[in-house]
């Protein structure tokens, strides 16, 4: 019978493949539905031979599981892409059409998608929704690099040719809070201004755009060439990935931190454990968490090669949304009888603070084999770590110590609300201290402008850009060579507990030393 | 046909509703009503096209394989240049987990890819991240590289979704990187933008190559050649990604297949 490779006819019939009894898909080499032809044989059977006699068939009681809906029970993933490719059912390694709820760009990728846009729809084209493309300038905004500023320039003139409702803008670099629009770091506004919601699609210009799915929808991170097709056509196609789930259960630990369980994650399964998985985090402790902890854990899927990370919604997310966002929304949620392509289980109250030591975030260590490695600096910021409960936890270490800080601790809030809670929400156990009095008193930098900052290094000028070969204990993502600046810069992620506490030592340290 | 085919028929074509401009707009976005979900892929990396075109009220499906090709895309076959897909030359050699930022740092990201000038210094700037151990990819005085083939490990291109990072492989003159296997995101973004051929081995073939060897690829033949060790590695097929990096990239092909139309200015 035909192979793939031969030519075919452009003819409908050709879809499928018939031999020996058994109809195939169009490579001819994968059988369909083998329930369905086993059924087709046994009726073809049952016509050419006398069966004995038989009552006629009663309706039978079965529980759904053996009625045959085991086949439509779906993963969480799964359910969403279905619903956004309006399918009642779709399977990993399948690719569909999905309708996208909300595109966001920044000031990076940005003018590069808008130039596919513009070249490939041409330059009189408008978006396919200017209510559902945020855009938002976070990653190189306090510098004086021309092309950085050009950049935010090129995103700022298409918002207003295409009348972009979510355009968070800045025009005055020296003094974040004279910009009303502005927020800061992409993932943590869109969080906070509502337009994470659950069960939608959400695409990202950025490869942490895999944060949302803290709020149980699809969000993941795409490039120029994608987004650019997105904002002309509103869907994408996109294979369903299998989900990998990871069962949490267990009292959380005081001294411990969503950052230590997904590091603990990523050390165990690699920095390719998840490539093409949607990542489903779900069990006691997950439920404990809150929002911005979800987040930390959704936002480093990626760092696993996750396409995707989910925790289902529930009160607590709800609870987040109230007054964010007056979109209705429906969440959708994994099939008791769901597949996932492999099940991991933590029990939380064994676990210890972990980093993950350079160069790779999934060179996993305990921080307490590690207090013999000096450090130079720490950084404490971005999406992954830079939001406003990270810093009340390391807030919390410097009060628990009553020291200062041993090296230069950098603080970047990730947006103006962030930062406006550590000038103004109180540490619990701090009396009546807010975080920025205590970062102060401790001897820490005082808090910079909201964006990405040195995360990614960025251009030369940028706030605590590692410009020369240190060791840095940071909150954030990444910590391949040259991340934060330097190739030669040796990069500890950690949680704030360990990022604090190795600020007050000048080593690397476990929090439980001041908790 | 049975039930049970036209089932699995109708499971295969998803109807899409994707004309939702309105009618003063000028953008003339013509996608087809029905496209065919793929086929199973063979290895996970595949980006599977399956794209119909209504034609003469029929609704005519293809796949776009390697040759020969369907009727559909005869006339795009005539413009292929037969050696188009062998590529030769001199390969550089890396191994595990190079990342987004290695390929191109952070702070050349402020070169907007989609403007010729800046494309070329992005691509004058591709695996500057590189520890040193690896040797040059780009000599000083140069902006494109000696190596139009690249030979890593596993998951290459993993870290950042940034584009910029097959685009600056592409421009400096990257015809077609050799992996174990890659990062998604990077593996997508070479497809869609067309840059680069993504190919997968089926051993570690960066550890029996050296960099500077030379080597030829042949994407139709699946197959590496080191001409210097005289050794044949056998690669995974392209599939589907295939023709969307021919055609040079998901638009490209989109307008080559009919499914979008040219842009209107």
């Amino acid at each position: 019978m035909a192979s793939p490779a031969t030519a075919r006819a452009p003819s409908i019939s050709h879809l499928l493949k018939y031999k020996n009894g058994i109809h195939y898909d169009a490579t001819g080499l994968t059988p369909l539905n083998s329930k369905a032809t086993a059924a087709w044989k046994t009726q073809k059977r049952t016509t050419k031979f006398v069966a004995a006699v038989m009552a006629p068939p009663q309706p039978q009681q079965r529980s759904p599981a053996s009625t045959g809906s085991v086949k439509h029970a779906m993963t969480m993933t799964e359910k969403i892409l279905a619903r956004a490719a309006e399918k009642s059912q779709v399977n990993p390694g399948e690719n569909v059409w999905v309708k996208v709820d909300n595109l966001m760009t920044h000031d990076v990728c940005g003018p590069g998608t808008i130039g596919i846009f513009k070249k490939e729809f041409g330059s009189q084209a408008k978006v396919w929704d200017r209510e559902k493309i945020v855009i938002i300038p976070d990653h190189y905004i306090f510098t004086s690099d021309e092309r950085a500023n050009r950049n935010v320039d090129i995103i700022r003139d298409f918002a207003l040719e295409q009348n972009i409702k979510y355009f968070y803008d800045i025009t005055d670099r020296s003094d974040f809070r004279a910009n009303p629009d502005y927020k800061g770091v992409c993932h943590i506004a869109l969080a906070q201004e509502g337009h994470c919601r659950p069960g939608e699609v959400l695409f990202g210009t950025d490869s942490h755009t895999c944060n949302a799915g803290a709020f149980g929808q699809f969000a993941s991170g795409i490039g120029n060439t994608d987004a650019g097709f997105i904002m002309g056509t509103g869907k994408l196609l996109i294979k369903v990935p299998a989900t990998l789930r990871f069962v949490m259960d267990g009292e959380m630990p005081h001294f411990l931190l969503a950052k230590d369980l997904i590091l603990q994650i990523i050390g165990e399964i690699t920095v390719s454990g998840g490539t093409y998985r949607a990542m489903e985090f779900s069990g006691s402790t997950v439920k404990s968490l809150t929002m911005e902890d979800r987040m930390t854990l959704c936002n480093m899927v990626v760092e696993a090669g996750g396409k995707n990370g989910v925790v289902a919604a529930d009160q607590t997310t709800f609870d987040y949304l109230e007054g964010k966002t007056s979109s209705s929304f429906e969440a959708l949620y994994s099939d008791e009888a769901a597949r996932y392509l492999q099940e991991y289980r933590f029990d939380v109250s064994k676990l210890e603070p972990l980093v993950a030591k350079p160069h790779s975030p999934d060179n996993r260590a305990l921080a307490r084999e590690c207090r013999h490695i000096k450090i130079d600096r720490v950084y404490i910021g971005s999406c992954t770590g830079g939001k406003t409960e990270d810093f009340m936890a390391a807030a919390k270490i410097l009060i628990s110590a009553g020291q200062k800080v041993k090296v230069p601790t950098f603080l970047v809030p990730a947006t103006q609300k962030v930062w406006m809670d550590l000038y103004t929400l109180p540490v619990p156990g701090g009396n009546g201290k807010t975080c920025a009095q205590i970062f102060e008193e401790a001897g820490c930098d005082t808090p910079a402008s909201p964006n990405c900052g040195a995360c990614l290094g960025g251009p030369r000028d940028t706030y605590a850009r590692m410009n020369v070969p240190q060791v840095c204990v940071s909150t954030t993502n990444r910590n391949f060579p040259g991340r934060m600046g330097h190739k030669e810069g040796q990069i500890y992620l950690a949680s704030p507990y360990t990022a604090a506490a190795s600020a007050l030592t000048g080593f690397v340290t476990d929090p439980r030393d001041f908790l | 046909m049975t039930t049970a085919a036209i089932n699995a028929m109708k499971s295969l074509s998803v109807s899409t509703n994707l004309m939702h401009f309105p009618a003063k707009t000028s953008s003339k976005l013509a996608l087809p009503q029905t496209q065919q979900i793929s086929r199973q892929s063979l290895h996970k990396n595949v980006l599977n096209f399956h794209l119909s075109t209504p034609r003469n009220n029929r609704i005519s499906t293809y796949s776009v394989p390697n040759p020969p090709r369907a009727v559909a895309s005869q006339s795009y076959d005539a413009l292929t240049e037969p050696n188009k897909k062998i590529f030769h030359g001199k390969c550089f050699v890396v191994d595990d987990n190079i990342d987004t930022d290695q390929i191109i740092p952070a702070e050349y990201l402020t070169l907007v890819p989609s403007k010729p000038d800046e494309y070329e210094k992005l691509g004058s700037y591709a695996m500057i991240g590189l520890n040193a151990k690896y040797g040059r990819f780009i000599e000083d005085d140069q902006i494109k590289t000696q190596y139009p083939i690249v030979i890593a490990g596993a998951n290459f291109g993993c870290g950042s979704s940034r584009e910029h990072a097959p685009v600056a492989l592409g421009a400096a003159g990257v015809k077609a990187v050799v992996a174990e296997y890659y990062a998604r995101i990077f593996f997508r973004n070479s497809v869609a933008t067309g840059e680069i051929y993504p190919l997968e081995s089926e051993c570690r073939v960066c550890d029996e190559c050296k960099t500077g060897d030379i080597v030829t690829v042949e994407i139709e033949g699946n197959k590496l050649i080191n001409h210097t060790t005289g050794k044949e590695y056998v690669l995974k097929p392209i599939g589907d990604a295939g023709p969307v990096i021919d055609a040079g990239g998901i638009f490209e092909y989109a307008r080559r297949t009919g499914m979008i139309a040219a842009p209107s200015s």
